[in-house]
């Protein structure tokens, strides 16, 4: 571990939870904590004329676990993208061989996400059945910290208690399955419609019932919600929505945020929102069909201006070849239907399913283009940046390494016209979205509000990640990149967040000049929530063990500790 | 001495694995895997008794086993010797550009060699890499 | 008093069955009784008690005859050999558990090896068809709780896995099928009549090898269009009331094995099933699902795919990426054309169960396997090194058939001084790392062993 004295020295620091825009400051950091000071045998680490954040966090990526891997194991064509090769300089210090573009390999997610300055990602779907997987691929990933969201939106208990009206034992089992899993919170992926998947159906609208479970996706939706207010969890509810890419799917996904209203967040984390609502590029369409498709970000985000319990992320459309994946099953073979390429599926035994369908977002395609344009309108049209978090839904709408682009296009009008000019239906996209009029350009505060502060206090963990205050972790990133003279040239921006100058991971340095020099030390997160075993739940669940309904043994189904070797545990505790 | 040419598949069954987990020199081993079975119609054609050893050659190679009629039916132009060591004798190594050798539907031809005796796992597979030194199975 | 252990997961096939009961002895050395388990891995676990099991390496002399060695020696041979080989060729994973597939990893990259397993000869068709055209799956609790119409094509469950009809497919009472195999039809598609075609309500006995041309009739028929009077020795009306069968299914279940991989057209016969299990998604729910043999031959596919990109097939020899074209890079091929210089054979028997031929060629270059028991490989080696039964000895992940982990327990204690495939990879890595005067690098994860010590190395 960190044991030495570190100090970056003379940077542009921004860091938005202590509202530093550019001061010219050093951070000190000592046993991986960020310090008021340090001793003058520290290792200096010099950053004049650079940007100094915190490490970034990620708060939604696809990143390990089975459905992942699948698209890792079903696409060896992806390896021909894989861009840099491991030098012989990395051979020689043994640093582990990379591959995948859109799903890279587990060395290669951790190595890219160190050389951009990112702490912490958080995986954004496990299968609770499947969680041993996900950590064993957490365990041989390099560098980041990562925690793993397990999904509850079409579990039978969860449905089955809701039906019920039983808050009070959807949540006791949330908190036995976090602790098994080793979860970090509730995710809730096409509530009812994966469900429906099973018998090869779907819920498109809030209000279809579920079939077999007599239970509606806003009844999901708003039983999750309360659930996870009653545990006081360190995260919100975090929600895909129903009808995902579909022409004219944003007034469902309005009607859908507003389930929210009135519900307020409890917890002793800081977090302010109930519901996070994730890659809302992919939900804020209208038209009716893909021939008048046309961007509703405006009208999406009017609404998530207004309503402070939300928070948002982007996923943003990059225009790459990529592969799709999600626990929305029956979109991924309703995608598949439209681009007629490899289809894999995995539906899970009471609990979930996935898909996976490779996808090219042509930059020759309108619908592509309108869909680039609405992610970022998105964040353009955002009024608290600290709600509105820089994603890609990794790999869905694009990998995570095309995160330095988007802030490129963000922070530049200029980076935004050029992609815009180069389109074949430049006319057509103008018209079907508004990207074209908007002059905004990011500041570098929102770029660090949006990829640090933000989405650190969203996941509850402010006091560890996103920002640069004594006491906390010592995650710093430092750009090539003058605050005081910006470049003038756009793709210098997207450079700088490419290539991290220096990161330092739980203060040791990982990457210098954009190589990797350390595998680092990552950690798991999870949180254990503490309450009075319900024995209704542990009923229930152990029935659906012993009459078989699972087919594997309750005794195997714990993720055992070796798994997650270095765990950062957050404690939750639920009075009886 | 009459001969038969048949379609080979080699496959798992039940006896060979309740064999191959006590051991490949277990004489279980050698009683499940060194047999292939046949439609009677076809012992006849070749003048092969069952139970009694035949000699197979495929387009690599040669090996002896006992025919026997089939525990599970095979039908005629079709034989079938069990997965392992004495199938592996004879199965082509050609894989179709895939890795995945031709371990079923290769041509044999089968003759009768009651005189002949089977050989053992490990004489088979230490003999055909020259360090056989007799002895028992 | 002897223990009951329950709960326990078998080591023998890809059904890879956690429901065993295991009674040991008090001193947790011996297994006594094996509950629940079908005979291969009552044996299996028997076999665990043979008194004859190596303990030490052995290292076969200029004579011919093998010699006991103590494991830092056969580590620092097994190190020295694969670093001065060119292209080394790790191939077998069908019995090991997942952590020590991650710990190869590290030699493979060190040595520029070509890593592989089982898959090259059982399911690597059906990656190849995969990569082709995806894989609309399940886990098999799905099937046991939904499946109506249960397809068996090419595979002879109850010889190769013998329980997966109770517990998963024909006979178990599952969530939405509680009549059990009252509920269900099963059709079997096979050249025999095999012990699964026995149960089967509707048995489809083809011509041997001519599956692609059967596929091709049942998507034919369910687009609509006319066949001829018999395709592949089937008569048309049975093939179209197969296929109405499939059509009517509430959810229908295809599982297929080696008589599709082994046979004539290979891949190209799990494109056609793929292709037929999205056609009938058109209609109906559907899903197919390869039977892979081992507890753990999926395990391999899964960690060499999130560390590599690639299942299996992987050509580490270039140092600077990894490189799969399997025909190419596949150890049967490999070894045909005498291209790889050192063989070491994990937790498999390639002495048995290789083509003869291939087996001659790899025995022309240093030899080497790892496995806990005597087997054909071991008994031409050059060096053998015996290591834990994964789900006897030593505990670990294993991926069952239908990628669901797994987490296998040890029921009894390891014998003294044998390690684990981990341990021995990671010994067999630092001294590699000694050998070339650089640091091993480890992830974070490695400074907590799930074994009680770290490996001494001296």
């Amino acid at each position: 571990m960190a044991d030495g004295e570190l100090i970056v020295k003379g940077g542009y620091v921004v860091d938005p939870t202590r509202k530093i825009d550019g001061e010219v400051a050093d951070i000190a950091m000592k046993d991986g904590k960020i310090v008021d000071k340090v001793s003058s045998s520290a290792k200096v680490i010099d950053a004049k004329g650079k940007v100094v954040m915190a490490g970034g966090v990620d708060v939604h990526s696809h990143v390990a676990g089975p459905k992942v891997n699948a698209g890792r194991l079903m696409r060896p064509e992806d390896k021909l993208l894989s861009g840099t090769c491991r030098s012989g300089m990395a051979q020689k210090n043994g640093y582990r061989m990379e591959s995948g573009f859109s799903i890279p390999s587990v060395f290669r997610t951790g190595y890219e996400y160190g050389r951009m300055g990112y702490s912490f990602v958080m995986e954004a779907a496990m299968p609770p059945l499947l969680a041993p997987h996900t950590h064993e691929e957490i365990h041989d990933t390099p560098i980041i910290d990562e925690a793993a969201l397990p999904v509850f939106g079409n579990n039978w208990f969860v449905m089955e208690y809701l039906q019920k009206g039983e808050v009070e034992n959807t949540a006791a089992y949330i908190a036995w399955l976090l602790k098994v899993t080793k979860g970090y919170g509730i995710k809730v992926v096409n509530p009812g419609g994966t469900a429906a998947w099973a018998w090869g159906l779907n819920c498109l609208n809030l209000n279809d019932n579920v079939p077999y479970f007599e239970i509606t996706p806003a009844e999901i939706i708003r039983g999750l919600i309360e659930a996870n207010e009653y545990l006081g969890l360190p995260h919100s509810m975090h929600l895909h929505q129903n009808d995902l890419g579909n022409p004219g799917n944003y007034k469902g996904t309005i009607d859908a945020l507003k389930i929210a209203e009135g519900i307020k967040a409890k917890n002793k984390f800081g977090r302010e929102q109930v519901m996070h609502s994730t890659h809302l590029q992919f939900h804020a369409y209208g038209g009716t069909t893909w021939a008048d498709f046309n961007s509703k970000a405006k009208e999406v985000m009017d609404y998530v201006n207004k309503q402070k319990n939300i928070t948002i992320d982007l996923g943003c459309v990059t225009l790459d070849e990529t592969t799709t994946m999600t626990a929305d099953g029956p979109f991924e073979h309703h995608l598949h239907g439209l681009n007629h390429l490899k289809w894999t599926n995995v539906d899970v035994e009471l609990e979930t399913a996935a898909g996976i369908v490779p996808f090219v977002y042509d930059p020759q395609s309108k619908v592509c283009d309108i869909q680039w344009a609405v992610g970022l309108e998105l964040a353009l049209f955002a009024k608290d940046m600290n709600r509105t978090f820089i994603t890609t839904d990794h790999p869905n709408a694009g990998p995570f390494t095309r995160y330095p682009r988007v802030i490129k296009w963000l922070m530049s009008k200029k980076a935004r016209e050029a992609t815009l000019g180069s389109f074949k239906h430049k006319d057509k996209v103008i018209e079907a979205t508004n990207i074209h009029g908007i002059d905004r350009e990011l500041s570098l505060f929102e770029i660090a509000q949006m990829t640090r502060s933000g989405p650190a206090q969203c996941l509850g963990l402010k006091n560890v990640y996103g920002g640069l205050a004594p006491g906390m972790s010592a995650e710093v990133a430092v750009y090539d990149l003058n605050y005081k003279n910006m470049p003038s040239d756009p793709e210098k921006i997207e450079a700088a967040f490419q290539r991290a100058a220096c990161f330092i991971k739980s203060g040791e340095i990982v990457v210098k000049d954009g190589e990797v020099v350390s595998n680092g030390h990552k950690k798991t997160v999870w949180v254990n929530v503490k309450m009075p075993e319900n024995p209704q739940v542990t009923r229930d669940v152990t029935q659906a063990f012993t009459k078989g309904t699972y087919t594997m043994n309750l005794i195997n189904y714990p993720v055992r500790e070796y798994l997650a070797p270095h765990p950062y545990v957050i404690d939750v505790d639920v009075e009886a | 001495m009459s001969k038969i040419h048949l379609n080979m598949i080699t496959q798992r069954s039940i006896e060979e694995g309740a064999a191959m987990e006590k051991g490949k020199t277990n004489p279980d081993y050698f009683e499940a895997c060194s047999i292939c079975e046949m439609h009677p119609d076809d012992m006849k054609k070749a003048g092969i008794w069952k139970n009694t050893n035949v000699r197979v050659t495929s387009e690599c190679g040669t090996v002896i086993v006992k025919a026997i009629e089939p525990t599970q039916y095979v039908p005629p132009g079709l034989a079938h010797i069990r997965q392992g060591v004495w199938a592996n004798q004879v199965v082509p190594p050609r894989t179709q550009s895939t890795g995945t050798p031709q371990y079923s539907g290769f041509p044999v031809t089968i003759e009768p060699a009651p005189n002949e005796k089977l050989k053992s796992a490990l004489e088979l597979v230490q003999g055909a890499v020259g360090l056989w030194k007799g002895g028992k199975l | 008093m002897p223990k009951l252990i329950k709960g326990v997961g078998c080591p023998y096939c890809g059904s890879s069955c956690d429901d065993i009961e295991v009674l040991v002895s008090d001193d947790e050395t011996k297994i006594l009784e094996v509950h629940n388990a079908c005979i291969i891995g009552t044996n299996l676990f028997h076999h665990a008690n043979d008194a004859t099991r190596p303990k030490l390496p052995r290292m076969r002399q200029p004579d011919g005859s093998m010699k006991e060695i103590p494991y830092d020696e056969a580590i620092d041979w097994m190190a020295k050999t694969m670093l001065k080989a060119k292209k080394p060729l790790i191939y077998g994973f069908g019995s090991t558990n997942c952590e020590g597939m991650s710990a190869v990893g590290r030699i493979a990259e060190k040595s520029g090896a070509v890593l592989d397993n089982c898959a090259t000869i059982c399911h690597g068709p059906s990656f190849l068809a995969i990569f082709d055209n995806g894989y609309p799956s399940c886990t098999l609790g799905e099937a046991k709780n939904r499946a109506d119409v249960v397809v068996f094509w090419g595979c002879n469950p109850m010889h190769a896995h013998p329980r997966h009809t109770s517990r998963y497919s024909i006979f178990p009472r599952g969530y939405f099928t509680q009549k059990g195999q009252m509920q269900r039809t099963v059709l079997c598609i096979d050249p025999r009549e095999t012990d699964t075609a026995k149960l089967a309500d509707h048995h489809l006995m083809l011509d041997q090898g001519h599956d692609y041309e059967l596929f091709d009739a049942f998507r034919t028929v369910l687009r609509g269009f006319e066949i001829p009077e018999t395709v592949a020795g089937i008569p048309r009306e049975k093939i179209k009331e197969s296929v109405e069968i499939m059509k009517k299914a509430k959810f229908c279940m295809i599982f297929f094995g080696m008589g599709c991989t082994h046979t004539d057209g290979r891949n190209h016969n799990i494109d056609h099933a793929i292709s037929l299990t999205r056609d009938l998604n058109n209609h109906t729910k559907c899903s197919i699902m390869a039977m892979r043999g081992h507890y753990n031959i999926a395990g391999p596919g899964q960690v060499w795919s999130w560390q590599f990109g690639f299942p299996y097939c992987i050509d580490l020899s270039k140092g600077s990426h990894a490189h799969m074209n399997p025909g190419e890079t596949s150890s049967v091929d490999l070894a045909m054309r005498d291209e790889v210089d050192c063989f070491v054979n994990v937790g498999t028997d390639a002495g048995a169960h290789f083509p003869i031929q291939a087996v001659q060629h790899l025995k022309k270059h240093p030899f080497i396997t790892i496995d806990p028991n005597f087997c054909m490989a071991s008994e031409i080696a050059d060096l053998h090194i015996p290591v834990r039964i994964a789900g006897v000895d030593e505990p670990g992940v294993v991926y069952r058939m239908d990628n669901v982990p797994i987490q296998f327990r040890a029921v009894i204690k390891g014998l003294p001084g044998v390690p684990s495939d981990e341990e021995l990879f990671d010994r067999v890595y630092e001294r590699m790392c000694e050998l070339t005067n650089t640091q091993p690098i480890w992830l974070a994860a490695k400074e907590h062993r799930k074994y009680p010590h770290n490996p001494v190395v001296s």
